[in-house]
């Protein structure tokens, strides 16, 4: 499947039923550089919207919120050590948690590559 | 209220008030007042107190005497101030969390210079380096003398430290009861008790401790996220926490150590050297007067791990462009001025100067000195449970002991320290004066004893206690 976006500038990439969530390039940008992220552990439960894992860089900690209901299956352990990760490669090793889907339709709901380029378009 | 009639009260109506007409501290005039009103739409100020009912409000003037000048006011002022026993007057055993210590003349001529005294907090951090040094150096000594990896830029006391410290406890365990110690300040308790109960935070207490007995291990289950102990405890013993640190973490939860006199760690084994995860303490006895009780300064260590969820500011060492040392505030982003609600802490600010005045004063202590100060308290204490156990009214209860103990006194303690009080000796807190329905804790008394007891002082309160008893 190809990668989806969140309003909240998370992507979503669903493989064999299990989704790898991180934020998007454009986030990365826009929070500078990540010194730090809190991911969570497997085995939590989220509800869509709900709060999921903490980005921090050097001007703010935000939020990430869960794009999908599910339960987390890991958090990205590379991002203790190297948190700019995020920085250097947002959508692909600066991934921050991977997640089972409790309600596929749910998906239906993101944006794909092209309408995520003109929501950020629409932002600037 | 009639426009023309100025006042000295924005809730009660009386024209015939003549003391409002020499107030001179009311900055508004009625021009001033009349126009707010206009901008905002109300024709009466009486109209903005309608929502408070009435019986709340005050119908007429406070009774107090008449305005008076300068002089007058001076005489009442310092005739009531001259009923007060002054702990620096008299020989005083006081302590129960606040002790009289030697405060040497430098630290008040530092933190009295124009940059440090009238120096806000600093919002534009970088410019003020001379703050941000010394809270550096504070952090430094504060991570030191508790044996941790990191300290904060100081709280607003140890009470309230005590209080983060559980609401901390709770975000890194990711649960929400707290044990607290029977031999936890009761001041502590309740001040963790309003802070952290609006968190969500369940506290669980145990019954006082008076005989240093107490067994918290079989309490801890895999709900605690935290076991909060004081050391020296309220009533004085001290123990080794070693077991209970090692039960803490076997069972995922944290152990919090509380100290009310922080000069005793100049002397015992570091809480961080015993298993401490947060050690949350009191600094008033280095560097700081009693002050009525306040202000003071918190100190707040945490483990290296658990840096990201500590609440406060931090001071960070850095080097700049050219190479040269120069001090940063670092980790502020979870704080409430950048994160609002969701803040780690709404705790917002520190206790700047009486953080100044401990870092002047353990500076000039140095570690030698520290160490020195804590061995002179302890040896003035063990003098003074020599010569109290010789009273046979008295018995010392503690087998261990800092600068604090507590006697068992054969009739009701506080009726003890208003008679030692008569002849001009502040004889210690009676514990019933903490411990409302103190039950059978009325007879017990906490003596205190510091570098500036004297063996004349101590020769008095046994006196005195003999004529009392």
């Amino acid at each position: 499947m190809s990668v989806k976006y969140t309003r909240e500038h998370e992507w979503i990439v669903v493989e064999e039923d299990v989704a790898t969530v991180g934020i998007s390039k454009y986030a990365q940008e826009q929070l500078g550089d990540v010194v730090f992220v809190e991911v969570p552990d497997a085995g939590k439960k989220v509800a869509l919207g709900e709060e999921a894992a903490v980005v921090e860089s050097v001007k703010a900690a935000s939020e990430i919120y869960a794009p999908l209901s599910g339960t987390v299956t890991a958090g990205n352990p590379a991002l203790e050590d190297e948190p700019a990760t995020i920085n250097s490669d947002a959508e692909g090793d600066g991934w921050i948690f991977k997640m089972t889907i409790d309600d596929t339709s749910e998906l239906d709901d993101l944006m794909d590559a092209a309408e995520y380029a003109d929501y950020v378009a629409g932002l600037e | 209220m009639p426009p023309n009639t100025p006042t000295t009260s924005l809730a009660w109506n009386n024209s015939k008030n003549k003391v409002a007409k020499t107030m001179r501290y009311l900055p508004l005039t009625d021009d001033d007042r009349r126009q707010m009103l206009a901008a905002i739409g109300v024709e009466d100020l009486k109209d903005l107190y309608r929502d408070v009912p009435p019986d709340a409000l005050l119908s007429g003037p406070v009774d107090l005497p008449a305005h008076q000048g300068e002089i007058e006011v001076e005489r009442a002022i310092s005739a009531m101030a001259a009923k007060n026993l002054n702990a620096a007057a008299a020989p005083s055993f006081l302590g129960a969390g606040a002790y009289r210590h030697h405060v040497p003349a430098t630290v008040d001529a530092m933190i009295q210079r124009g940059e440090f005294l009238t120096a806000y907090t600093p919002y534009q951090p970088e410019v003020s380096q001379g703050t941000l040094q010394y809270l550096f150096e504070f952090q430094t000594q504060v991570a030191l003398i508790t044996g941790m990896e990191v300290a904060n830029a100081s709280m607003y006391d140890g009470a309230t430290a005590a209080a983060e410290a559980v609401m901390m406890a709770g975000r890194v365990a990711k649960r929400k009861k707290a044990i607290l110690s029977g031999g936890l300040h009761p001041h502590y308790r309740d001040a963790t008790q309003t802070i952290a109960g609006f968190h969500g935070m369940t506290l669980d207490v145990a019954p006082p401790d008076w005989k240093g007995e107490e067994d918290l291990i079989r309490s801890i289950d895999d709900e605690t996220a935290c076991v909060v102990v004081q050391n020296p405890g309220f009533f004085g013993h001290v123990r080794d926490l070693t077991p209970l640190a090692d039960a803490c973490h076997a069972a995922g939860a944290l152990l919090v150590v509380v100290v009310t006199e922080v000069v005793s760690l100049g002397a015992l084994t570091a809480p961080g050297d015993m298993g401490a995860d947060i050690v949350a303490a009191e600094g008033q006895s280095i560097g700081n007067a009693l002050n009525y009780g306040g202000p003071t300064v918190g100190l707040f260590a945490v483990r290296q791990k658990h840096l990201r969820q500590m609440p406060g500011r931090v001071c960070g060492q850095t080097a700049d462009i050219d190479g040269k040392r120069g001090f940063v505030l670092t980790l502020s982003t979870r704080e409430q001025h950048i994160r609002r609600e969701k803040a780690t802490s709404n705790i917002c600010t520190n206790s700047g100067l009486c953080a100044l005045a401990f870092n002047v004063h353990m500076t000039l202590l140095g570690e030698t000195g520290f160490r020195q100060l804590a061995a002179l308290n302890h040896a003035k204490a063990c003098t003074l449970a020599d010569k109290l156990d010789a009273v046979d009214e008295v018995q010392v209860l503690n087998d261990t002991f800092f600068n604090e103990f507590t006697i068992s006194l054969n009739k009701p303690a506080a009726g003890v320290v208003d008679d030692l009080a008569a002849l001009g000796i502040l004889g210690g807190v009676p514990v019933s004066r903490l411990y409302a329905d103190g039950g059978q804790m009325e007879n017990l008394l906490l003596v205190a004893a510091t570098e500036t007891t004297t063996e004349d002082d101590m020769d008095a309160l046994v006196r005195s206690l003999s004529e009392v008893l």
